[in-house]
């Protein structure tokens, strides 16, 4: 038995799938943004799976680019968090609703 | 020649600008000469342009002058045109001519009035209008003109709108105006979207050669037909008509005579070839309304008492002679008796502001009478004009309106009959008024009802007046009675008591002795009491003189009551038995006996006495002459003698397209047919001055079944236009508001609740927009990867 | 072999970090599931000979990126349990597991239900071949430097200036008004 790029992917595709439900679980905004980091690694991984598969430098330096928009990303969602958790110290992501129609 | 053609709506339109620019400096009576000068300028274009059209063959003459395009947007250009054509031109000479006149007129008319150069700058642009819609070579153009008219109309009938009920005349006026307006608009519509282009020249060539169907042709007819029922006045919408003559005379004459009213018939006359092509029936109804009106408005003239009432129904049954002539397809005599109805209709109503400016502003005939001494040349002229209408040979009427009924005959019986009865009836109402206003006796010196009324009534509060004070004077003689009454019993007292006195001092006397000094005492004391005797018995004479005295006071205050009553009685009973102004006259009808209490009859009685009734000035007595020449020999434009001598009807054939109905009456037949009308024409004019000439019967006998007819037809229409016309109205109403209004507040109203509903998806939480979006890229997913997969 | 057992153990990981995030009551367990999952990623980089990237993503993911959600749970005293049993969200859960599962099954379905060889992905899609950078037996790193400073130059660049505006952007929400500084009342009641 030989680990090709299938098992990688297929791998992927749960974690990103278990990211996705995590987001629309859980209520506390940190633990949702770690769901949105669980995502974003599975997408790595099959990045990478595919530039071994395919030989193709292409897929690591993509992975790369994920990683420092991943990271600017936590950056800036995290300041709009601590902004949001200031005023409500209890917070969860159900009571801003200012969005509502 | 023929370039002069914008000439003649261009004088009056001049005309107007400069009365509107300076005409409130030129004043009185400039302004009116400017006017007439304009409107003379415009009838010399016209003839210029009506010998430039005789110069040409007859087959050419038909000519286009453009100015300019007007509305140039795309497959629907309309220009500014003059179509000159025989008919055009024939409609503006006349329309130019007697405008001149009646301008020349008002300048005498309108003298004094504080508006004058008001009045001519609405009559020029009024002529402006009439010019612009006859000339006009498309429908646009004709319907600018048309709703021109119709605004001047209304400008013109409330000339004098401070007095409310003038202008709600222009009101009624100009709305029943627009109901036909909405027929023109929706018969240009359907032009247009028949055969493309509404110029009469491209009308006449697509009916002509077959673009049109006979439904689209017969929709045409009956809008245009709606249109000029508006317009001339016939039945349903002539309600204007009669009220109209709140207006001055000259409007009444220009506009609603010889002008106005005749724009639909010419519009009728000007679409002959679709009028051609369209089905019988609506032909047939054009004729019939037209028949109609005319005897209902001439059974309303029999009873009417203002002399210009009596000639707007008579015009108004007059119009009904044209749309019968139009509707059985004689537009020659139609053209023929709108120019003679135009000349002695213009003439009977100067005639009449004539007499109404003689008497000083007095319009009731009633109150006429004998005029033809102080105002000759006004009834001469008035009389020809009502031989002319009456249908007198060798006068102008006759020829037309014989022509008209010999087609009708030739038609359908039934018309001629009910046109033979309408013509009797006119003679009648004609020789009615003519009769009541110029002879007889002079009825202007009469006292009236309200006058006499008001003499009774100084006379009646005068003894109730009395009678007041009698009773006032009954009451203080019984209070005098009473207290004269009162003072008796102490008068008797005081006799008692002298008596008593006396018996004493006598007693005291006789029982002293003489030589005593006492004694002396005692005898004057019997001495004063036998004074005091006679003095209270003078006293108990005196009170018992003063309540005699009272009694008779009283007697007299009763008297005097009884005689007041009476009296005033004998007032109530005088003023029951006083003469009554009869409400129904003859020519010799007594004027009520006013002798006993003359010098009670307030001012308007007595000023009247003073005045003279008189004749106008030669700038209303010329156009009088003038009219009542063209109104005797303007018979000679369509002679019936011999071919030759059909003036008219050649003039128009270039028009008429060959559409006219040709007569199939021998020769004969139409010398019975003139016969007829002649002695159906006597016999009215001998009635009428049997009734009210010689008093054989009485007028009430005539007038008030005429009334009763005419309000029955009247009543009879409303109940349709009420009844079922309502119900249609109501029923649109009701669909317009129901379902045509939900449809279109239905599609917000649908948008509104989808989005109330759709607005629940925003419900402001992030993980349920989390969830959509992953469910979203899921189904992007899906198209994206089905290439794949499939 | 020997992969097969490091794939299944990184796997195992891998998939018990998501699972302790998505579940994990406390956040900061939730935190610590998540360097697991890193961790175990890092590893199946390493199998894949991307020791660059295993290198980054310990170093920039578990090393900066948790370690910055734990400073802001603690600093904000979010780390109450969360409780999870309840879903105020009427039908989150079902409609969440459906659209999860859904997303599963297309990868999975796209994965395994396509055709044969390699024309999928951009041949499906545009038609045409992507570039390829082959992969050289140098060191990845080196491979991956030139890559990102020809090719990749402009992205890079943007990178550059996406990190810049993110710290400013950072900067400026988190600003007291004022000037104040950021002012924690008690530190002590954050660690229970």
């Amino acid at each position: 038995m030989e680990v090709t790029e299938t098992w990688y992917l297929v791998l992927s595709a749960v974690l990103f799938s278990l990211g996705a439900f995590g987001l629309m679980t859980r209520r506390n905004p940190l633990v949702m943004f770690m769901c949105v980091e669980l995502m974003l690694n599975a997408v790595n991984i099959s990045f990478v799976a595919f530039s071994s598969a395919l030989d193709d430098l292409a897929g690591q330096s993509a992975v790369f680019f994920v990683l420092v928009v991943a990271a600017a990303e936590v950056v800036v969602g995290l300041s709009i968090v601590v902004a949001l958790l200031r005023r409500q110290p209890d917070a969860t992501a159900d009571e801003f609703v200012e969005m509502r129609g | 020649m023929l370039e002069a053609a914008w000439l003649i709506p261009a004088f009056p339109l001049t005309g107007f600008i400069l009365i509107l620019l300076i005409g409130r400096r030129l004043g009185e009576p400039l302004a009116g000469w400017l006017g007439t000068a304009m409107m003379g300028g415009s009838f010399l274009a016209t003839v210029a342009v009506f010998f430039g059209l005789v110069a040409e063959e007859e087959p050419e003459r038909f000519f286009i002058q453009t100015l300019f395009t007007w509305v140039p947007a795309g497959s629907f250009s309309v220009d500014i045109g003059f179509l000159v054509d025989p008919l055009s031109i024939a409609m503006c000479l006349f329309i130019t001519g007697v405008g001149t006149l009646i301008h020349l007129y008002s300048i005498g008319y309108m003298h004094g009035d504080e508006n004058f150069s008001k009045f001519f700058l609405y009559l020029n642009l009024f002529a402006a209008s009439m010019l612009l819609l006859v000339l006009g070579d498309n429908l646009l153009l004709t319907f600018l003109g048309w709703e021109g008219v119709g605004a001047c109309s209304y400008l013109l009938i409330s000339f004098w709108f401070k007095d409310e009920a003038n202008a709600s005349a222009g009101k009624k006026a100009f709305v029943t105006n627009r109901i036909g307006d909405f027929g023109f608009m929706l018969g240009t519509f359907l032009v247009f979207s028949a055969i493309g282009s509404i110029k009469y020249a491209d009308i006449i060539v697509g009916a002509n050669s077959g673009a049109l169907t006979v439904g689209t042709a017969t929709g045409i007819t009956l809008l245009m037909l709606l249109a000029a029922t508006g317009k001339s006045a016939q039945i349903p919408l002539f309600v204007w008509l009669p009220d109209a003559m709140a207006g001055p005379t000259p409007v009444s004459a220009l506009i609603h005579a010889a002008t106005m009213v005749t724009s639909g018939v010419y519009l009728l006359i000007r679409l002959n070839p679709v009028l051609d092509l369209s089905e019988p029936w609506s032909l047939s109804l054009i004729a019939w309304i037209g028949a109609i009106t005319g005897l209902v408005a001439a059974l309303a003239a029999v009873v009417q008492n203002d002399i210009k009432k009596v000639l707007a129904y008579s015009t108004v049954s007059q119009l009904g002679y044209l749309f019968m002539a139009v509707g059985i397809g004689a537009y020659v005599p139609a053209m023929f008796h709108m120019i003679t109805h135009a000349f002695f209709k213009a003439l009977l109503f100067l005639g009449s502001g004539s007499v109404i400016h003689g008497v000083h502003d007095e319009q009731d005939m009633r109150r006429m009478g004998g005029l033809y001494k102080m105002m000759p040349i006004t009834a001469g002229t008035f009389i020809i004009g009502w031989l002319a209408i009456a249908g007198v040979p060798p006068f102008a009427g006759f020829w037309s309106k014989d022509e008209i009924l010999v087609y009708a005959w030739d038609v359908n019986p039934a018309l001629w009959a009910v046109g033979l009865v309408t013509a009797l009836l006119t003679a009648f109402y004609m020789t009615r008024q003519v009769i009541l206003t110029f002879f007889g006796r002079t009825r202007y010196y009469d006292a009236h009802t309200d006058e006499i009324d008001a003499a009774f009534a100084g006379r009646i509060d005068a003894a109730s007046a009395d009678i007041e004070a009698a009773r006032e004077d009954l009451v203080k003689a019984q209070e005098a009675i009473d207290k004269a009454i009162g003072d008796l019993p102490k008068r008797e007292e005081a006799i008692e008591k002298a008596k008593a006195n006396l018996g004493d001092a006598t007693a005291a006397v006789e029982a002293s002795d003489p030589d005593t000094e006492g004694h002396d005492k005692l005898v004057k004391a019997l001495d004063k009491a036998v004074k005091g005797i006679s003095k209270s018995e003078d006293a108990l004479a005196k009170a018992q003189a003063k309540v005699a005295e009272a009694e008779a006071g009283f007697a007299v205050a009763e008297q005097a009551q009884v005689d007041a009553a009476s009296r005033r009685q004998g007032l109530d009973a005088a003023r029951r038995n006083a003469p009554a102004v009869p409400s129904h006259v003859t020519a010799h009808t007594a004027a009520p006996d006013v002798s006993e209490f003359e010098d009670d009859l307030p001012e308007s009685y007595k000023a009247r006495q003073e005045y003279h009734p008189h004749e106008s000035p030669w700038t209303m007595t010329l156009p009088l002459v003038a009219l009542s020449g063209l109104a005797i020999v303007a018979g000679g434009l369509n002679l019936p003698f011999t071919k030759d001598l059909h003036f008219l009807e050649h003039w128009l054939e270039p028009s008429l397209f060959a559409n006219e109905h040709k007569l199939t009456a021998s020769g004969t037949e139409k010398i019975v047919m003139a016969a007829i009308a002649v002695a159906a024409a006597s016999i009215a004019i001998a009635a009428a001055f049997a009734i009210y000439w010689r008093g054989k019967a009485r007028p009430e006998a005539v007038e008030n079944p005429a009334l009763a007819l005419a309000v029955n037809y009247d009543k009879a229409i409303a109940s349709v236009a009420g009844g079922p016309g309502t119900d249609g109205f109501n029923g649109a109403a009701w669909f317009d508001a129901k379902v045509v209004d939900r449809a279109v507040n239905g599609v917000p109203q649908l948008i509104s609740y989808t989005a109330s509903k759709s607005r629940s998806l925003q419900s402001g939480f992030v993980r349920s927009y989390g969830l959509v979006l992953i469910v979203g890229t899921g189904a992007l997913a899906v198209v994206l990867l089905r290439s794949l997969v499939l | 072999m020997m992969d097969v057992i490091v794939f299944a153990i990184s796997a195992a990981i891998i998939l018990g970090g998501g699972l302790g995030v998505i579940s994990l009551r406390n956040p900061v367990h939730a935190a610590l599931s998540l360097i697991a999952t890193f961790f175990g990623v890092a590893v199946l980089f390493i199998l894949q000979e991307a020791h660059f990237l295993a290198l980054v993503q310990v170093v920039v993911y578990a090393g900066a990126v948790v370690v910055l959600f734990l400073f802001v749970i603690m600093l904000l005293g979010v780390d109450q349990a969360e409780d999870v049993s309840t879903e105020p969200i009427v039908g989150q859960r079902p409609l969440a597991a459906a659209g999860a599962g859904l997303i599963l099954l297309l990868v999975l379905g796209g994965l395994f239900l396509s055709g044969e060889g390699g024309d999928g992905g951009s041949v499906a899609l545009t038609g045409q071949r992507a570039a390829v950078t082959p992969m050289e037996d140098t060191q990845d790193i080196e491979q991956l430097a030139r890559d990102l400073f020809t090719r990749n130059i402009l992205a890079f660049e943007a990178t550059a200036l996406l990190l810049t505006i993110a710290t400013v952007g950072a900067v400026v929400l988190v600003r007291n008004e004022g000037g104040e500084d950021l002012v924690v009342d008690d530190p002590g009641s954050s660690v229970r």
